[in-house]
């Protein structure tokens, strides 16, 4: 059964190796679990999982596994069903220090033989069986320090089952559509793109020059080493289709401008024209043309939309879906001008990936950038897919 | 497993001290997520009190390298010295100064390594860490010395996810993901730094804070440490739960940008207005 949740966990998609299933065996080993399923619960996600957005798939592979793993916690509050709290039990020191004397494993033992036996229901007070209030040792508010205390109704901590069964880390699960927290994580990776503080380094050959210069005298020059800054451009696709995501795109908005602080944003209807609005309600705009001769070619890109049009938008002149609006040249070749001028652009579409076949637009738009899906996990793919183009800016 | 069972004034929740207790125990580096201000870096300290060790604090910044932590060899230092001969530069030892992870290695007890923020650094960080945190020591080639530890510091690892961190880095590492806490934990927070507080103030504040928390267009939202600040200047200024309640007095100690305040202020009090207000239409550069 065991093994099985290391399966289980595989293929709810929880990235386990081998070498963090081995640690937590040592762990189980080191008895580090104590016996308990919470404890358990607890040591394995420590263990075996490295990210928040899995804890969700964790807690479903773990429910899969010992959802009708009964418990000890269980068990006992089946007892405690039977009992009733009755006043406190006063004992002499000495008879304290005598039951302080039996230790966990005789109680544990004497504790089974009792549940067997049936012993349970409706006891209070006496020595031996479990009950409430008791020196036995079994039983809530008893005197016994190895006795096994019962959730007094006071535990703040809830059993394994529960806590898995109550997914408190689903919005943080990766393929639900995100929120402006996990975006801003996703976006703040972007910021390894920004530029690394300038770094004092000894200049060699110039403080041998200026030594020479000095006379053998030595004279330090140091030099500052910056590195190249790169920067985020974001066109994003509003109006039409994209309306339903228009909230979606505004947190993304939010999420990117607090986060980098070289960032350019523009809008754009379905496709990119000869215009580029600056605004979202579309009433102010840059030539495209100009945008391309006059941005550095080291931005990084981002556009977002759906890219669902009717292909006549994207490869028609004249295509563009406002009637007023004429465009000699179709979106598609403008489309292929933004990528072929900035080293690095990504699409990212809120549509799930699976559509993506079905529509002809997307599958000529794919063709050109990059897609990714607007989820935590795209985003994030998607950044790293800029990044990885890094290196060529800082060369 | 009872190595750590917190501190006093640090409230830790009962995952967070199993997960303690793993790392203590299985003797690997315990990395600590979180939002910023849930106590990241005061678990350390916190840590160190509890067990009773010395703390050693790493920052980590945008251009610490690795090797940093380990020693760093004055080269400078020494063709400096050669030019006077007031020091036997022939002598290299005294030219290599211990890291803090070196320090931490060669100190002759037990102590608590912090490295806060590791995020902030390079990429290939981590990776550059992975055997000196498996194996617990590094050659110093200068020297031809091996800096092993004495015994196994605690090491606590603290990020902010501003970067992905390397997956074999990861599989050596015990992860905890600190959530916010709810109102009840965080009442009992605050009862920890604010011990004589009224019970009224308390209740209105924590309400102000989480209505705060939740309009989800905030670009920083107040966190934990805000809100413990936000208390302390409600009390030193002698406000009454009442004016909590009706105004928000010293709306600056939580809230850090004056696009927030703008947000927070102009909203409705029944909160109509969250994500649709504060659109940002201004190109930074």
């Amino acid at each position: 059964m065991f093994i099985n949740f290391f399966f289980s966990l595989k293929s709810h998609g929880v990235p386990v190796s081998l070498h963090e299933w081995l640690t937590l065996h040592r762990a189980l080993a080191m008895d580090l679990n104590e016996c308990s399923l919470t404890k358990f619960y607890h040591v394995a996600r420590a263990v075996l999982v490295k990210n928040e957005i899995h804890f969700d798939r964790f807690d479903l592979a773990f429910l899969d596994i010992f959802k009708d793993v009964e418990t000890t916690d269980e068990v006992l509050e089946k007892i405690l069903e039977g009992l009733k709290k009755v006043k406190e039990l006063k004992l002499s020191e000495e008879e304290k220090r005598q039951i302080e004397e039996l230790d966990l494993d005789q109680v544990l033992k004497n504790f089974e033989q009792q549940l067997r036996e049936g012993h349970f229901k409706e006891h209070v007070g006496g020595n031996k069986a479990i009950g409430t209030g008791g020196r036995s040792t079994q039983g809530a508010w008893g005197y016994n320090p190895a006795g096994i205390r019962i959730g007094q109704g006071e535990s703040r901590h809830k059993r394994a089952i529960q806590i898995a069964e109550k997914r408190t880390f689903r919005n943080y699960s990766s393929n639900i559509t995100l929120d402006t927290r996990q975006m801003k994580v996703a976006l703040s990776h972007l910021r390894s793109l920004l530029p690394i503080a300038p770094e004092e380094k000894l200049d060699l050959e110039n403080t041998i020059d200026a030594t020479c210069k000095n006379a053998g005298e030595l004279e330090f020059v140091w030099q500052n080493r910056e590195k190249k800054a790169s920067k985020v451009i974001l066109l994003m696709d509003v109006g039409g289709s994209m309306t339903p995501y228009s909230q979606l795109v505004e947190l993304l908005f939010s999420a990117a401008s607090s986060q980098i602080s070289r960032f350019k944003h523009y809008y754009f209807h379905n496709c990119l024209y000869q215009d580029l609005w600056t605004d979202m309600e579309r009433s102010e705009s840059i030539p495209t043309q100009e945008f391309l001769k006059n941005e550095d070619n080291d931005y990084k890109v981002i556009l977002v939309g759906d890219a669902e049009m009717a292909p006549s938008e994207l490869t028609w002149r004249n295509g563009a879906i406002d009637y007023w609006y004429n465009n000699d040249t179709p979106g598609i070749v403008w489309l292929q001008r933004v990528r072929d001028k900035f080293k690095d652009s990504i699409w990212l579409n809120p549509l799930p990936t699976r559509s993506w076949d079905y529509v002809h637009t997307i599958r000529l738009v794919r063709d050109i950038f990059p897609m990714f899906e607007l989820t935590l996990e795209g985003l994030d793919d998607g950044v790293r897919h800029l990044l990885k183009s890094a290196g060529k800016v800082y060369v | 497993m009872n190595y750590f069972q917190g501190t006093e004034d640090y409230v830790l929740s009962a995952a967070l001290r199993d997960s303690v207790n793993v790392s203590i125990a299985l003797g690997r580096p315990l990395l600590i997520k979180g939002e910023p201000g849930t106590g990241k870096t005061l678990l350390a300290h916190s840590i160190a009190r509890g067990v009773g060790k010395q703390l050693i604090i790493w920052n980590i910044k945008s251009t610490t390298k690795a090797r940093d932590g380990l020693y760093v060899y004055d080269t400078v230092q020494r063709l400096n010295d050669s030019r006077f001969g007031d020091r036997d530069v022939s002598d290299i030892k005294q030219y290599i100064n211990l890291g803090k992870l070196g320090q931490a290695f060669n100190s002759p007890e037990q102590v608590v390594l912090l490295i806060d923020e590791i995020d902030k650094a390079d990429i290939e960080f981590p990776n550059d860490l992975l055997n000196e945190l498996d194996e617990m020591s590094f050659y110093i080639p200068e020297t031809s010395e091996t800096i092993k530890a004495i015994h196994r510091p605690i090491v606590i690892i603290t990020s902010n996810s501003e970067k992905e961190l390397p997956d074999p880095f990861l599989r050596r590492c015990v992860f905890h993901y600190i959530e916010f806490p709810d109102e009840s934990l965080m009442e009992e927070i605050v009862k920890v730094h604010h011990p004589d507080m009224e019970k009224k103030l308390l209740r209105e504040c924590l309400k102000k804070f989480y209505w705060l928390r939740q309009f989800d267009m905030l670009r920083k939202k107040p966190s934990t440490s805000e809100l413990i600040d936000w208390i302390q200047a409600l009390i030193v200024g002698g406000i009454s739960p009442k004016a909590v309640e009706n105004e928000l007095p010293f709306l600056g100690a939580l809230l850090k940008k004056k696009e927030d305040t703008d947000l927070v202020t102009g909203s409705d009090k029944n909160h109509y207005a969250y994500n649709s207000s504060s659109r940002t239409s201004r190109n930074v550069y």
